[in-house]
């Protein structure tokens, strides 16, 4: 037993705020009322509000357990290969030309918060050739709380560019390429590919062909962050649209993928990072130097998760049977959303609610002011950020008309 | 001379491994390059060069590619058993079974991880008696494994750490650790460790360079099988270090991979970490399970730090979710579990340690029949090194040109400074192994 006292600490460490999602949860967690409804939840939940694991995924669960051929072994640094080249085809496209000419490095990630913080370091360590000044990323404003702590983290400059109307609760695409205009040439533009979260709010395709014009002539570099391919539209080909889009424009690009939502595998980390460039010469000194920055950092990534995707994009059976999950999902959300939209039509509420219908994925942008979240969590145990935004997800058949009476209830008393 | 020494040709194995282990290529110039539209752009990616191949994971890719049967790789530091092939413990595979059938979700662990994990990991690594522990004095994160952890902790220390931030590490130590440092915003210093002209410990180096370092500065220490020289302190040389390290008010950084792999036994194993903490250092330290349960490529590790009090404990861990959360957000949960299971169920964990054990002692075994034909085949060298050497790697003393030799001529495959991982030699391969080296040393 230690006998001699504790010797003062060597650190003097803040306190760090928590998260605010956290806040939220916990405040949740800790209400009593059998009512209260959790709107602020980030992951997909089935109707009855529980966690729903995909039944292709329960499927190859069960069958990797039994397989006897498998082993905990290393992956390679960049990942399982099964796993980056379908997931790479996935998202770009399977007759996609970066791929067929070896112009696609991919390195398997932590899921997409380890895609984006992998793909923002070498940025950071290899600045496009076509920036002549410090690196910059512009991101959306809003966007997911995470991506500006990403690229701070490893040094680049983070700017915004307008994106929510809050008038119009839809995009505002004049602002939006304004700021494109203004920007430095090799700044790096973040882009959801689907499904914008927090707004729910996506570019159209005529949008996108805008927003695309600009970036070539300004030697603008896209990094797409696509966390919810197939779970927005229903469909993984429209919800990768923009992304195909950009590279038929011959864009160099990069692509962040997360299986997270898609395939409900969130902490198995299941993720890819796709780095587009000129020349397969080219792709592979990029491949290389990828490996050097995932090799000081992780080693080799986590094998599970992985295997599970890559045996269901690899086996036409079963990726029909997780078209058919995925329909499952978004078509809920769907249904959620009109039903949200026809209660409060019904109600007569104040207010135009078109959003929530035309907005599309998990999130939706209520436009509820941060004083009518306030009311609605206190008077009506319904958690949501106080920036207005709902997780669909979180709404079901049991608890709608109460969220929707809530909603109406505190937009005419405000 | 021995008869059966199978000697492969030169040529095949040769332009494979320039291929794959040659420096890296001079950075391609400028130029312009066809974009599919037809227009000629310039790549943002022009000035990127070719990066080398990994010291010690582009030894397995060439592995791979050689053609020869009865090739060798002692390459990676992963458990093989007698017939090279690699290990999936029995505990690991039914708590993994267990937990399948269980039909958990997959949701989300907290940014700090599967809280019954770090929990029974922090017990293992102190021992569930540990006063630290039991004055709640102990902060841990799930890590991905042990590279995760030493990243996590020297990011920490980069920000935190209110002295020179400067890490000292042994001369040798593994390839990687400098890397993870420097990355994390720390600079990399080094002490003297091994003595090439001994085959062990310099200790009166090692002592020498703790002294001179400036006060403050940040040590890092092996825990246990030094890795690549398999030389561990004594006891008695661990309380020489713990007395220069007080002395100097060093703060020490544990990296700890093989916990139970290196005695065979996880309280011998974690003797320096627990005696440093009982002499009133607060370290920080790395734990991986990659090797001890076999879990490599589920990444599962975890990172603590010895503080102050519980609520310096709820100061610590809130920024230790800062660093976190930009890069990667929280840990996968599969490995996690898997652990977890084995560590909390009695009959499970009774029955890891005796697998655990038995892994050690086939690498003992290992070292002794390889000595023992080194020596029958009548080499006047001393391999004694090879059996008082500790864990899963040996020093062997070759040099780089006959590290390559075994490489083009045998297709036996190590790291260039000269370790093996002796869980790659097996009861069928030895004797050529011997045969090998002994060619290539006499």
């Amino acid at each position: 037993m230690s006998s001699s006292a504790v010797e003062p600490s060597v650190f003097n460490v803040a306190v760090a705020p928590p998260d605010a999602l956290f806040g939220v949860l916990a405040a949740y967690k800790a209400d009593p009322s059998p009512q209260k409804v959790d709107v602020s939840v980030g992951a997909y939940r089935d109707n009855s509000g529980k966690p729903w694991v995909l039944p292709v995924v329960k499927k190859v669960d069960a069958v990797l357990k039994d397989d006897p051929t498998l082993d905990h072994e290393y992956l390679p640094i960049t990942g399982l290969p099964d796993f980056t080249s379908s997931s790479a085809k996935l998202v770009l496209g399977s007759n996609a030309d970066a791929i067929k000419n070896d112009r696609v490095a991919s390195v398997q990630t932590i899921s997409g918060t380890g895609a984006n913080h992998l793909g923002a370091l070498f940025l950071s360590r290899h600045p496009p050739t076509t920036s002549s000044g410090p690196t910059t990323v512009y991101i959306s404003s809003p966007t997911w709380p995470n991506h500006k702590q990403i690229f701070a983290n490893v040094g680049i400059a983070v700017k915004e560019y307008p994106y929510f109307d809050p008038k119009t609760l839809g995009l505002d695409i004049n602002g939006f390429l304004a700021a494109l205009e203004s920007a430095e040439s090799g700044s790096i533009i973040l882009l959801h590919a689907c499904a914008h979260n927090p707004t729910g709010v996506d570019p159209t395709e005529d949008q996108w062909k805008q927003i695309a014009e600009v970036i070539v002539r300004k030697k603008l570099f896209p990094f797409f962050d696509c966390a919810y391919q197939g779970f927005a539209s229903g469909d993984l080909d429209r919800d990768a649209w923009a992304i195909r889009y950009f590279l038929s424009k011959g864009l160099e690009l990069l692509v962040c993928q997360s299986f997270a939502k898609n395939f409900g595998l969130y902490g198995e980390r299941a993720g890819a990072l796709h780095v587009v460039s000129a020349t397969k010469e080219i792709s592979t000194a990029v491949k290389s130097q990828l490996a050097v920055l995932q090799r000081s950092e992780i080693s080799n990534p986590p094998a599970y998760g992985a295997r599970i995707v890559a045996k269901v994009l690899n086996d036409p059976t079963l990726f029909n049977e997780w078209t058919g999950d995925l329909k499952t999902m978004s078509g809920r959300i769907k249904e959620m959303r009109k039903a949200l939209y026809d209660k409060l039509v019904e109600l007569g509420t104040p207010g135009t609610w078109n959003h929530i219908v035309d907005q599309i994925g998990m999130f939706s942008f209520t436009g509820l002011t941060p004083s009518q979240v306030a009311k609605i969590t206190k008077e009506y145990h319904v958690y949501l950020t106080s920036n207005g935004r709902i997780s669909m997800a979180g709404l079901n058949t049991n608890n709608i008309d109460y969220f929707a009476q809530a909603v109406d209830s505190v937009v005419r008393t405000a | 001379m021995p008869s059966v020494l199978v000697r492969r040709s030169a040529c095949a194995v040769a332009s494979c491994a320039a291929r794959t282990l040659s420096a890296p290529r001079a950075a391609t110039p400028l130029r312009p390059v066809y974009a599919i539209s037809g227009l000629r752009t310039i790549s943002a990616w022009s000035k990127v060069t070719l990066g080398p191949p990994d010291a010690i994971l582009g030894i397995t890719e060439a592995y791979k590619a050689d053609e020869f049967e009865e090739k060798i790789n002692l390459g990676v530091g992963a458990y093989r058993d007698d017939n090279g092939k690699p290990y999936v413990l029995p505990t690991v595979k039914e708590a993994e079974l267990r937990l399948v059938s269980q039909l958990l979700d997959k949701e989300y662990a907290g940014i700090t991880g599967v809280a019954a994990f770090t929990k029974l990991a922090a017990r293992l690594a102190y021992s569930p008696s540990s006063p630290v522990l039991q004055e709640d004095r102990v902060v841990v994160t799930q890590s991905i494994s042990g590279t995760g952890a030493l990243r996590i902790g020297g990011e920490f220390l980069a920000r935190w750490y209110p002295y020179n931030k400067t890490i000292y590490v042994p001369t040798p130590t593994w390839a990687n650790h400098g890397a993870v440092f420097r990355d994390s915003g720390l600079e990399v210093k080094s002490y003297r460790y091994y003595d090439k002209a001994t085959i062990s410990l310099d200790i009166d180096g090692m002592i020498q360079d703790l002294e001179a370092a400036p006060e403050n500065s940040i040590i890092l220490l092996h825990a246990c099988a030094h890795n690549p020289t398999g030389v561990d302190p004594t006891p008695e040389q661990w309380r020489q270090i713990s007395d220069v390290v007080k002395k100097r008010d060093h703060f020490v950084f544990f990296d700890m991979a093989y916990q139970g792999f290196a005695s065979g036994d996880f309280d011998r194993d974690a003797y320096a970490l627990r005696y440093f903490v009982e002499q009133g250092h607060q370290p920080v330290l790395a734990q991986s399970f990659a090797k001890n349960m076999g879990l490599y490529g589920e990444r599962v590790g975890a990172f603590s730090m010895v503080v102050d009090s519980a609520e310096e404990k709820k100061r610590v861990d809130s920024q230790l979710k800062i660093i976190v959360r930009p890069l990667y957000s929280n840990p996968p949960i599969h490995g996690a579990r898997i652990a977890a299971e084995v560590l909390s169920d009695e009959g499970l964990y009774k029955q890891w340690l005796v697998e655990v054990k038995d892994m050690a002692d086939r690498i003992i075994k290992m070292r002794h029949l390889l000595k023992q034909h080194l020596e029958e085949l009548g080499s006047t060298r001393d391999w004694s090194h090879i059996t008082s050497q500790i864990g899963m790697f040996c020093y062997t003393g070759l040099t780089p040109e006959q590290v390559d030799t075994l490489r083009t001529e045998y297709s036996v495959y190590m790291t260039r400074d000269g370790r093996i991982s002796v869980a790659g030699i097996t009861s069928k391969n030895v004797k050529r192994l011997a045969e090998s080296i002994y060619a290539v040393t006499e």
